[in-house]
């Protein structure tokens, strides 16, 4: 399976009837193709809307009705609009359950870093470090390693996005939460070991004593 | 409110003033206005937008023309000229939180000094901030924003100036509506009032200068 569906899968299995979410772009993205129909999730585009829907069909779309990368979207019948000043009130405000955001690095901390790379990437955050700072629970979802370098560090070297640690990391070899604040193997992935992630995470990691295979 | 054409009320922005424009990567942005700005080279402006837009696009116009001198913004990953000119150092790029950045607006409008947030405690941006601690919990001050003029857009304008919005194009449009000594308007449609209802008007006509007229 592709790595990128393998953690969206696993991500999706962490949402609740009735949460409100926020899903980044990239891989968070695409979560939402993989949450159960019977389950009442409310997507949030911090654009100004809650309750979005599918990439419209061809010929269906509208200009005022949009995604955060400006990109066409749909609403779904429910659906409310709001200006930004509401919609990051929502974000700080601890109104949004779940965020699911990229990252470049998560440290032994919890700790995240997705926003900049100095001298290389100067993007600017956006919404990413209210949504780490605000949101109820943050889960980040990246690929394990880049390049064949763990993403998974000991202490992160690019500027954090916010001092606040995360609560879960699903890459495409673990799952990894922070119990008592210390980085911890809570699964591995489909066809993985222990060992063969432990071989490509240079954080160090508490492993239990009953590591089970995701379930995606 | 006053009834202007595209052109006398661009007029009215001199080089060099600092301008706010709503939108969120070009949707819900003032196109004509930001067409004019163009074409009148205003040259040497402050411009306070969420996002550089992408070229062609929105506020991305302004960045073709090399139109900014300073930009106050929270992301502009997607418009690779605003990158080069900010790597180049010939504009000066401030980057904020989005709610950060919302919010010092609407601190703008509303009369207030600043506002405290927790976000951006602990990394780069607290650098140079004041922090402070109410009940205990970090918080930086972050101060109030406004502009000479803001450019804004709706969805619908009666001939008072009330203002109603559509769906994602409201975004930052009704805090800037708020927060700048000018405010100007473009609108999809002008309607006669008591076509917006009392209770669907969401930016009151007091606080519109100027209303662009149709053609």
């Amino acid at each position: 399976m592709d790595p990128q569906i393998i953690i969206a899968r696993r991500v999706a299995k962490e949402l609740r009837s009735g949460n409100l979410v926020n899903l980044g772009i990239g891989i968070p993205t695409l979560v939402a193709n993989y949450v159960p129909s019977d389950l009442k999730v409310f997507f949030q585009s911090e654009n100004g809307l809650i309750g979005t829907g599918p990439i419209p069909e061809q010929g269906m779309a509208h200009p005022t009705l949009t995604d955060a990368g400006g990109r066409p979207i749909s609403a779904l019948p429910g659906a409310s609009t709001f200006d930004s000043a509401m919609s990051f009130g929502l974000i700080r405000g601890g109104h949004v359950d779940v965020t699911v955001l990229g990252g470049l690095q998560v440290d032994a901390h919890g700790h995240l870093a997705n926003w900049m790379i100095p001298g290389k990437m100067v993007p600017g955050m956006g919404g990413a470090m209210d949504l780490v700072t605000g949101a109820k629970r943050v889960i980040v979802a990246m690929q394990h390693a880049a390049k064949g370098k763990s993403k998974i560090v000991a202490k992160c070297s690019l500027p954090l996005t916010s001092a606040r640690p995360v609560d879960l990391v699903v890459t495409d070899m673990a799952v990894i939460g922070f119990p008592a604040g210390k980085a911890t193997l809570l699964e591995t992935a489909p066809g993985m070991s222990v060992g063969e992630v432990l071989a490509l995470t240079e954080a160090e990691l508490a492993i239990p004593d009953n590591v089970p295979e995701m379930r995606i | 409110m006053k009834a202007v054409s595209v052109e006398e009320a661009v007029a009215m922005i001199p080089a060099g003033a600092s301008v706010m424009v709503g939108g969120f990567m070009g949707v819900g942005t003032p196109e004509r206005l930001l067409d004019e700005v163009v074409r009148q080279r205003k040259t040497g402006l402050t411009l306070i937008s969420n996002d550089a837009a992408t070229p062609g696009k929105g506020v991305g116009k302004l960045f073709d023309q090399a139109l900014v001198a300073k930009l106050t913004a929270t992301h502009i990953g997607l418009n690779p000229k605003a990158q080069q000119q900010m790597l180049a150092n010939q504009i000066t790029v401030d980057l904020v939180p989005q709610g950060t950045f919302v919010e010092r607006i609407r601190a703008g409008g509303c009369g207030l000094g600043g506002v405290l947030t927790p976000t951006g405690v602990g990394t780069l941006v607290a650098e140079g901030k004041r922090q402070i601690e109410v009940d205990g919990k970090p918080f930086l001050l972050e101060t109030a924003l406004r502009a000479q003029f803001a450019l804004v857009h709706a969805f619908l304008a009666d001939y008072l100036g009330n203002l109603a919005y559509a769906l994602t194009s409201r975004n930052f449009n009704p805090v800037m509506a708020m927060a700048a000594d000018t405010v100007i308007v473009t609108a999809e449609h002008i309607v006669p009032v008591g076509v917006i209802a009392p209770d669907h008007v969401v930016t009151p006509a007091p606080l519109v200068d100027y209303l662009i007229t149709n053609g």
